[in-house]
């Protein structure tokens, strides 16, 4: 898709992104923020979508992939990320990468005190732990940042993560 | 859940894992950290062994991960019980992913090995075996004979997975035998037995 067509389409951008940047496989845990992209990864027989119980699963997942010679994106939301510590701790000690699009709880009109403390802790703790951190709070920006995501995790063999954001998500209102 | 075999019947681990890894051929090994890496090693350090020195809990993903990237060829996933706990839902994922191409192998002393030897939970009667049936894995089995270890030597090799096994070995500690201890160089010399140089390439 032209970049300057639709961008509110965003999650469908992002998923012709994971095909063009040769990702094979997708570890998943659901997001309300994710569903349109997990949708139509899970539709996909090119891609392998692997659903997790947690999110550190796919830490493992992707090392895994890497050894065996494919790239692996994991999906995410930002509680997830606090789930991966330790489990970064792998791909720092063997240089091997991940991209994590982590759609956010926790900050731009949170309604839930409980997801404040973790949604904060997102970019500080992911930085800590090696990771690459990118964040789109504006549609336009997000097959950018994903792209720019991407190329860091793989051309430089590491960890790398794109936030998306409440402003970019709309906050979860609790009304329906 | 009471047990039910004396602890001196159990199996010596490096046994089990040198009898696991005979004639391995194209096998590609994950052996999760601690024992089952010191235990792989002993069985002779090899390329296509990629030893985990970190990552608690992630082994059977790891075997997951590659087993999906290398659909022909058999990944075998050595683990203990403490590291198996601790990632009890990766064998409801694998259930569910179903690769047919993994085994996953726990060498069950009923401790915590690197630590003190303290209890885990399989020692109070957790049956791992029946969790992986439960989790759809496929002849999910506690071993506790050395002709059963060359039974499930044969099926690694040649039957549809996803399998799983709970081989109750001793409690004891061997001589250490370590692997190399540097992430990148086991990465990479994975990679490049499995890839060829192109494995430094891939973009």
């Amino acid at each position: 898709m032209p970049m300057n067509e639709n961008h509110k389409d965003w999650p469908r951008a992002l998923y012709d992104l994971l095909g063009r940047e040769g990702i094979r496989q997708v570890g998943v845990v659901p997001d309300a923020g994710h569903m349109e992209l997990i949708r139509l990864c899970e539709r996909d027989a090119a891609l392998r979508t692997v659903r997790l119980t947690t999110e550190e699963e796919g830490v493992a997942l992707a090392l895994g992939a890497w050894l065996g010679g494919e790239k692996c994106a994991l999906l995410m939301q930002s509680s997830g990320a606090g789930n991966c510590v330790n489990m970064l701790s792998m791909l720092a000690a063997c240089q091997a990468p991940v991209a994590m699009l982590v759609t956010m709880r926790g900050d731009h009109g949170e309604f839930n005190p409980w997801q404040m403390p973790m949604g904060k802790a997102v970019e500080p703790v992911l930085e800590a732990m090696g990771v690459a951190v990118s964040r789109a709070d504006r549609a336009e920006d997000v097959v950018p940042l994903a792209e720019g995501t991407l190329r860091i995790a793989f051309n430089t063999l590491r960890p790398a993560a794109l936030l998306l954001g409440q402003r970019l998500l709309g906050a979860k209102t609790f009304k329906e | 859940m009471a047990a039910d075999r004396s602890r001196d019947e159990r199996l010596p681990r490096r046994a089990v894992v040198q009898a696991l890894l005979a004639g391995r051929g194209e096998l590609l090994v994950v052996a999760g950290l601690g024992a089952p890496a010191w235990d792989a090693a002993a069985a002779g350090d090899h390329p296509l062994t990629f030893p985990l020195w970190g990552g608690m809990g992630g082994a059977a993903m790891v075997g997951l991960g590659l087993a999906l990237a290398q659909p022909s060829r058999r990944v075998l996933v050595l683990t203990g019980d403490g590291e198996m706990l601790m990632g009890l839902g990766a064998l409801a994922t694998i259930g569910v992913a179903r690769p047919a191409n993994l085994a996953v192998v726990v060498l069950d002393n009923e401790r915590y090995g690197e630590t003190g030897m303290q209890e885990t939970h399989t020692a109070a009667g957790v049956d791992l075996a029946a969790v992986a049936a439960a989790c759809g894995l496929r002849e999910a089995a506690t071993v506790r004979t050395m002709a059963e270890v060359g039974r499930l030597r044969e099926r690694v090799h040649a039957d549809a997975g996803p399998l799983f096994a709970a081989v109750k070995v001793a409690p004891g500690k061997p001589p250490l035998v370590l692997p190399p201890r540097d992430g990148a160089h086991l990465k990479n010399r994975f990679r490049e037995a499995l890839l060829g140089t192109q494995a430094y390439c891939q973009t």
